[in-house]
This record gives structure tokens, C-alpha cells and sequence, in this order.
């Protein structure tokens, strides 16, 4: 079937030759891609963006992991910080990118800020859920074999919770990577996000689209590689059913 | 070895009224005695068990285990729940599953543990399934390991709240005997809440009966049948019959009086 | 502390981060032009509804918002009803799909742009494309979810393809549909705002852009109160609609706790 789309894009973009300009054939894409990575001028602009992404993934995940762990742990907790997170969460975090303009300037610092903040929300709604929804029957089975409160977090209630955990992980992969682009296109030098923006403005076409195909290529690389860490750690429970995710 | 005096639980729901679910229970259980508690449902024998098991806190009345009063989940005493499946840790191979007791055990290393755990594994019968996953087992299974699991911490005490009613007939039986079989090697005390009054007057030496909500000890019967007992021979037994005659009558007529 | 009081404390906090906001505008603890107190941002606020400014950008924003989910929920839903089914659509279908999923939709901007323009059409596109995704993987997951017993009983009944779909298949999926739809209206708004910061002349995130660009810091506040209101009440009309049309398995699923 993809074979199929390349194909039709290919055909068509040659039937179409006098739309050359917009629509070059897959072929010429893939061979401007190949040039420019082999180049190293989109390396450049690839690195600029998966570090913001890394950083910004890595901060969201520790900090958000532990103060949902907190949060679902301690109901006293979560009652004080209910209304500020319910009246957070419904805005859109691309709001926040003028914002973190006026407090960071135009640099990296800007751009892992707003991906930090954009992250937080699954992985924290989804860890609070995730603690919440364990059985009661397991804490009353800890407290029959006596367990501590650290043995009854670390081997009962995080192993519970990790799935859904784990789902909130996933969905933020995806909202990193929006993040980091659109803030590279709203104010950056460099960058695939800069990149495909600027592309589009010198009306360099084969550049933007090698640069767009190269974007969804990191894309599904970092899902991938999630999937298979998933897999790894959370092999037990691909015999169980799966939980909704949250947004 | 155990000794329930006076004891009282009331629930007080957040809205409604209070639900006194234990009204007034005594009994003492002697070392090494199979004891059997039924009543009709909802009388509030799993709030006894968990009362017994340190988890709920009486309204009034104590629990005494070897003298001393039980004021959280106490030493040497373990509770085998209903819902076993939910029990179970769904990330832990079944060895996993039979070592989480023991892990709480000081002076154990990690290999004393899984000789243990297979040991109690293999006593139920699960030897050579301790690389599965509880949800792959079915639910006799894994009720098994939940019994191992407790079994290997070796408690002096085990409190069972109606650990076989959800399997069916045959392997009821199966289980019902291999508990027999565990019970005689391991002589611990066991405290049994059953619906079942066949499976309660098979399994004990003693059966207690409670009342309806608010409960109250109103019968304790020693059972006179000889050891070991059999699935047939025993069932036919004239005691059996008769045993089993008078329990029922009790529940019923406390049913009845509605 | 009760547990019923405790809930309090959450009001209390928004209370006292209030008042905080409103000192330290005013005193200047942080550097006044970028925090202004929390009621200038308030009176700012009425003073550019009244004029209708906001109120017309956000009036756009939704217009494009409604649109793109719309389309997508269609084309979505309908897509996803046939992968489900059809096993060989499905595996047909599968590599393309993940691979354009993949893709970040704000690098589609710029893409769509050369042949839609910065007019509405982009927007719509663009939110049309993101929103589609999670309601596809959703209607997926929810055919899937039914039960091969209940379309062979079906069949036996003598059910055509057409029928087994609406009635059995629809029903049983509904709720994972929800899921999806429900995320869409986040990913909705949030395209929105991205595509109206990347090329645009209007609407909401166009004016909280331009205003942090002509450093009018209290409007762009404003403007992103009115985006969390809007957000709030998108979520509750959602809920709201999802009670009634969910009922049957709100109540199922409550009675199974």
C-alpha cells in the first residue's frame, strides 16, 4: 500500500511537470534528503531538535512521574492542587509559547520550557490515574504480609500503576515533538522545525520536503523505539487489557 | 492461640445510617485447629476475618493472638482474600508471586526464597509452572498460588475468607483436600469462612455459626468426624448428615427471619 | 483535616496564588512589564471583549476548530470502522498510516501552505490531519474490541454486513469512538492555536502572538485566560454530551465497579 502511495505520488508529480515547483516527485525527494543528510546540513538542524526534544521529554518525564506519584499517593495532596490543575489543563499549551518568549527570550531555554510544560500534562494526569486505580485488594494484601510503606510503593503500587504510567509517556512522546517544532518555527535559527518553515520561504521545495519527510522519520523512529522498550519492561501486561489513555 | 472477645464493627457510610455489620462475637481457636465460620450472606463474616487480620480496627471489643492484643496486621498471621486474582501481582511470575511473603522475612537470601516458594509450589501442585503469569492460569490455579504465597511464610495463623467460592465443584474438592493435606504438615491454625456448610463441616474440627446482621455467635460444634477425611466416605458418614442437618437448619431459620 | 475540607484547600490556593499574582504586579517583584497584576489583566480582559476584538478572533478560531474535527470525525470514524473490520484493509493500510502519523503536524504547515495559502483552508487542513489520528487509532481499537461471538450470533440471525455494523459493531465500539473524539477536541484546539502562530492574520493564537510581539503583555494574557475558558467549556460540553450519549455504559461500567 505504501509502495502504492509512492507510486501515485510519483506519476502523478511527473504527469503534473508544470507543478514541478510545488510538488516535486518522491524520487527527487528522496535523492535531495540522501544529499542533504549525507551533507551533514540537516544533521545539523536534526540535532538542534531532538536535543530540545530529549531535554524537554527527560525533565517532563522525572517531574512529572514524581509529582504524580505524590499527587495519586496523597489525597490530602492531590484536594490542594485539584483546582490549579483543573484550570491549567484545558489550556492549549501552545498558549504558552508567547509567554515563555518574554520570560526566556528566543533561545533553547524557551523552546525546553514549553516542551516541558506541554509534556507534563499526560504523563501527570495518566501517573495520578495510574495510582489511583490500583486495587484496593493490593494495598489489603501488602498490609496482610506486613509490608512497609517504601516496600509497598516500590513493589506494589508502582509496578500497578506503571502501565498507565507508561501510557502517558507515549502520548507526550507525540506532544514533545510538536512542541519543539512549532516553537522552531515561531522563533529560531535552527532546527528541522526552522528548517522546514525557511524552506518554504525561499521556495526551496525539494529542501521542505525532504526536511517534513525526515521529521515524521524521527517520529516514527522514537515510537518504535518506545514500543520496543515497552515491550521489554512491560511484557506482563500485554496479557491484560488496556487502559484509556488521557489527553 | 486466638481469642476474639466483645467484638463490634460499625460501618458509618457518608451518607445513611450506621451499619453495625458485627454485633457482638466471641470465640477463642486453639493451636493447630481447623476452625469453619458460616452464617447466611452478608452477616459480615469478611469483616470478621479482616478484624481478626488486623486490617479493619473493631468498633469495640479486642482480638488476642497468642496472648497479645492485635492492633495492626500482626506477626504470623496471614489473610488469604476472596478475589485472589485481583490478590495476585500481575507483574510477578507465579515463583514471584510465592516469594512476595517472604521478602518481608529478615535473613533470607534470594535463593533460600525461591527454594522455599517452589517448595509451597510444589505442595499445591504448581510445580513447573513457576515461569507462568498468574493471568495465563485458570482460577484454581491461581487461587493455589495464593494459597503457597501464604503458606510459605510459614504463618501460625491462617485466616481463609471463602477462598474456593468461586471454582467449580471438582476443583472445590481437589483443593479442598490438598488444604487438608498442607494444613496436617504444616499444623498451623486456620480460621475458615465458608458458605458452604458441606465444605465446613468436611474441612473442620470445628464450626461456628453467626447470625444475620448484626452478627452473633449462636452455635459452635465440634466436629467428630475422623481424620484424614475422605471426599465420599466421609460426605456419607451418619455424623456428616446429621452435622450438616443442624448447621442448616440454623442458617435457614436465620434467613428465615427476615 | 477531614476529607471533606481538604477540598477546600485547592480553592484556598487559587486564592492565595491570586493574591500573590496581584502583589507582585503591583510591587514589581518580578519585572513589571512582563507580570502585570492580576487585575489589570482582568480589566484588560473586559475592556477588549467589550470591544468584540477578542470575541471576533476567538468567534474564527472555533469556526476553524468545529470544522476540521468535524471532517475529521468523519472521514475518521469511517476509516476506522473499515480497518477494524477488514483485516486486509487493515494490514493494507497500517505502514501509511503510521509513517504520516508520525510526522509532527506543525511541519505540515508549511507543506499545506504551498498549496492552501494562509487562508482558512490551511487551518482547517491542518487540524483536519491531527485530529484525524487519534480518532482512527480509537475506532480501531474499539471495533476490535468486539467480540467475534456476538457478530457470529448475529450471523446466524441472518444480519447483512451493513446491519452487523450498525447495530453490533457501532454500539461496542462507541465508547473507544468517545475516547478518541474526546482526545481530537484537545488536539483541536491545540492545532489551532499553533496554525494561527505559524501563518495566519487572525484568530485567538494569532492575537496572543501578536500581542506578546507588540509587547501589549496584559492583552496577551488576557488572551490566554479567554483560551483556558474556552478549553474549560469545549471539555464541559463534551462531558456533558458524552453523560447522555454514553449513558447506557456510564451506568454498565458503574455497576461492574
Amino acid at each position: 500500500m505504501l509502495a502504492a502511495c509512492l507510486c501515485a505520488w510519483e506519476a502523478w508529480a511527473l504527469w503534473r511537470r508544470d507543478l514541478a515547483a510545488y510538488f516535486p516527485p518522491a524520487s527527487e525527494v528522496m535523492v535531495e534528503l540522501v544529499r542533504l543528510v549525507a551533507s551533514g546540513e540537516l544533521a545539523a538542524h536534526a540535532a538542534a531538535t531532538l536535543r530540545r526534544f530529549a531535554e524537554g521529554y527527560a525533565i517532563a518525564a522525572v517531574a512529572a512521574v514524581s509529582a504524580g506519584l505524590c499527587l495519586g499517593l496523597w489525597r490530602p495532596l492531590y484536594n490542594l492542587f485539584e483546582p490549579l490543575i483543573e484550570l491549567l489543563r484545558p489550556m492549549p499549551s501552545p498558549a504558552t509559547i508567547p509567554i515563555a518568549i518574554l520570560f526566556f527570550g528566543i533561545g533553547n531555554e524557551m523552546k525546553v520550557a514549553v516542551t516541558v510544560y506541554a509534556c507534563s500534562w499526560p504523563i501527570l494526569l495518566n501517573t495520578i490515574d495510574g495510582v489511583r486505580s490500583v486495587d484496593r485488594l493490593l494495598f489489603a494484601t501488602a498490609a496482610t504480609f506486613r509490608l512497609s510503606g517504601w516496600a509497598r510503593f516500590w513493589k506494589v503500587v508502582l509496578p500497578a500503576a506503571s502501565p498507565q504510567i507508561v501510557t502517558g509517556l507515549r502520548v507526550s512522546l507525540a506532544i514533545a515533538l510538536i512542541l519543539v517544532t512549532t516553537s522552531e518555527m515561531v522563533v529560531s535559527n535552527d532546527g528541522l522545525g526552522y528548517y522546514v518553515l525557511e524552506s518554504q520561504r525561499a521556495f526551496r521545495m525539494p529542501q521542505m520536503y525532504a526536511a517534513v519527510v525526515a521529521l515524521g522519520i524521527i517520529g516514527y523512529a522514537l515510537n518504535r523505539l518506545f514500543q520496543a522498550l515497552d515491550h521489554w519492561v512491560m511484557a506482563w501486561h500485554r496479557g491484560l487489557t488496556r487502559k484509556e489513555e488521557i489527553l | 492461640m486466638l481469642e476474639v472477645r466483645g467484638l463490634r464493627k460499625v460501618f458509618q457510610p457518608l451518607s445513611g445510617p450506621a451499619v453495625t455489620a458485627i454485633g457482638d462475637v466471641s470465640f477463642q481457636v486453639g493451636a493447630e485447629q481447623f476452625v469453619s465460620i458460616v452464617g447466611p450472606s452478608g452477616c459480615g463474616k469478611s469483616t470478621l476475618l479482616q478484624c481478626v487480620a488486623g486490617l479493619l480496627r473493631p468498633t469495640a471489643g479486642t482480638v488476642l493472638l497468642g496472648g497479645r492484643e492485635v492492633t495492626g496486621p500482626p506477626d504470623g498471621l496471614v489473610l488469604l482474600f476472596q478475589e485472589y486474582n485481583k490478590s495476585l501481582l500481575a507483574w510477578r511470575s507465579v515463583l514471584g508471586n510465592a516469594c512476595f511473603g517472604l521478602e518481608q522475612k529478615p535473613g533470607l537470601t534470594r535463593a533460600d526464597r525461591e527454594a522455599e516458594a517452589r517448595h509451597y509450589l510444589e505442595m499445591v501442585g504448581l510445580g513447573g509452572f513457576e515461569r507462568h503469569y498468574p493471568w495465563e492460569l485458570s482460577g484454581g490455579m491461581q487461587q493455589r498460588v495464593a494459597i503457597a504465597r501464604a503458606l510459605a511464610c510459614k504463618p501460625q495463623v491462617l485466616l481463609m475468607d471463602e477462598p474456593f467460592g468461586s471454582l467449580d465443584a471438582l476443583t472445590r474438592f481437589e483443593l479442598e483436600d490438598t488444604l487438608l493435606r498442607l494444613w496436617e504438615s504444616l499444623r498451623s491454625t486456620i480460621l475458615f469462612v465458608t458458605h458452604d456448610i458441606d465444605e465446613a463441616v468436611y474441612l473442620s474440627d470445628r464450626v461456628y455459626v453467626l447470625s444475620r446482621r448484626p452478627s452473633r455467635m449462636i452455635s459452635d460444634t465440634a466436629v467428630d468426624l475422623p481424620r484424614p477425611r475422605d471426599q465420599l466416605a466421609s460426605r456419607e458418614d451418619a455424623r456428616f448428615i446429621r452435622l450438616r442437618h443442624q448447621t442448616f437448619e440454623l442458617i435457614s431459620k436465620e434467613m428465615a427471619t427476615a | 483535616m477531614s476529607w471533606q475540607a481538604s477540598r477546600w484547600t485547592g480553592f484556598a490556593l487559587l486564592a492565595v496564588l491570586g493574591v500573590l499574582w496581584e502583589a507582585a504586579g503591583r510591587g514589581g517583584w518580578i519585572h513589571p512589564a512582563l507580570f502585570p497584576p492580576a487585575t489589570a489583566i482582568l480589566s484588560e480582559l473586559v475592556q477588549v471583549t467589550a470591544s468584540g476584538e477578542i470575541l471576533q478572533h476567538l468567534g474564527i478560531s472555533l469556526w476553524r476548530a468545529a470544522l476540521g474535527y468535524a471532517l475529521a470525525a468523519l472521514a475518521a470514524v469511517t476509516l476506522g470502522l473499515a480497518m477494524g473490520y477488514w483485516r486486509r484493509v487493515h494490514d493494507a493500510c497500517e505502514i501509511t498510516v503510521e509513517l504520516v502519523r508520525a510526522v509532527p503536524p506543525p511541519a505540515v504547515i508549511p507543506l499545506a501552505m504551498v498549496f492552501l495559502g494562509i487562508g482558512d483552508a490551511l487551518k482547517v487542513f491542518i487540524i483536519f490531519f491531527a485530529c484525524s489520528f487519534p480518532i482512527l487509532v480509537n475506532t480501531i481499537d474499539g471495533v476490535r474490541s468486539v467480540d467475534p461471538v456476538l457478530v457470529r450470533t448475529a450471523r446466524t440471525f441472518g444480519l447483512s454486513r451493513l446491519r452487523i455494523v450498525r447495530h453490533i459493531v457501532f454500539p461496542v465500539a462507541a465508547p473507544f469512538i468517545m475516547t478518541g473524539l474526546r482526545i481530537a477536541t484537545a488536539i483541536a484546539l491545540i492545532l489551532t492555536v499553533i496554525s494561527e502562530m505559524i501563518g495566519a492574520t487572525s484568530g485567538i493564537g494569532y492575537f496572543i502572538l501578536g500581542s506578546q510581539r507588540t509587547l501589549h503583555v496584559t492583552q496577551m494574557y488576557a488572551g490566554m485566560l479567554v483560551l483556558a475558558l474556552t478549553g474549560y467549556a469545549i471539555n464541559r460540553a463534551f462531558q456533558a454530551a458524552d453523560e447522555r450519549v454514553m449513558a447506557w455504559h456510564k451506568e454498565m461500567t458503574r455497576r461492574e465497579h
